[in-house]
């Protein structure tokens, strides 16, 4: 599991446009580099993002090698009801992480 | 192979940076038409127009290797007229492809943040489709200092 750092209102009222920032901890190799020997070391990017609110995918971003190490991905949504709002970071390798945010809305 | 921390201290960067170093052989032989032609893909057959879009980003970058971008189009995102994805391209690094963005209404707002590397001083053009099927865009010339390329 990777570190984030998630910024988002825990509280909205019905129909506010909310502003999610978030940021994970991933070295996004490019497969451009060589180490010390002059091997190339393989790519291993975080390729996709995706926000769902409650079932319904809201928001989603396809990743490629140029996007900076420790990807900052931020959009906004519309707080339509309380829920359950889940980020999810797919990648290279496997790479899997999955962040859940409880959203109140009044 | 360890994750980096968040916060990167400046020796990280420095070898981070060294993801672009290029050699002679990958450059690629004619950008500006592959830049064409990525922006051709993403809009389909529908003319781009510029405007609408606004790509926000330095025009002088100190660091190529962490680059603030932000992407706002001019758009009510009401389910009769709404951006349907946005995409970001460059003229001069390894790959045309720097991210693309699909948005919905529910996003109540068409605005993307993210940060790119940037290989060299470049074009950089976001993309934006709209649910009226009309494709537009915005093309800025970015400045790089350190390059994401750095000789190790």
């Amino acid at each position: 599991m990777a570190r984030t750092l998630i910024t988002a209102p825990r509280t909205a009222r019905r129909g506010e446009v909310i502003e999610i920032r978030t940021l994970i901890a991933h070295a996004m190799e490019t497969g451009l580099r060589v180490d010390a020997e002059g091997r190339k070391l393989p790519r291993d990017i975080i390729h996709r993002f995706t926000c769902r609110y409650g079932d319904e995918l809201v928001f989603s971003a396809e990743l490629f090698a140029a996007v900076a190490a420790n990807p900052y991905i931020a959009f906004s949504t519309v707080a339509t009801a309380s829920g359950t709002l889940s980020l999810t970071w797919e990648g290279d390798n496997g790479f899997a992480h999955t962040e859940t945010l409880a959203l109140t809305v009044t | 192979m360890s994750v980096p921390p968040v916060s990167l201290d400046r020796r990280q960067v420095l070898v981070i940076g060294a993801a672009w170093t290029l050699p002679a052989a990958a450059q690629p032989a004619d950008p500006v038409h592959d830049l064409e032609a990525a922006v051709r893909g993403f809009a389909g057959s529908a003319p781009v127009r510029q405007g609408r879009v606004t790509l926000d980003i330095a025009p002088l970058v100190d660091n190529g290797n962490t680059v603030p971008v932000s992407v706002t189009v001019d758009s009510p995102m009401t389910e009769q007229d709404h951006v349907q994805a946005i995409a970001v391209f460059n003229e001069r690094n390894p790959q045309r492809d720097v991210a693309s963005f699909v948005l919905t209404p529910r996003c109540g707002r068409a605005r993307v943040d993210t940060r790119i590397r940037l290989a060299t001083s470049q074009k950089l053009v976001a993309v934006a489709r709209l649910s009226d099927g009309s494709v537009w865009s915005h093309t800025v010339d970015v400045v790089v200092t350190l390059a994401a390329c750095i000789e190790s």
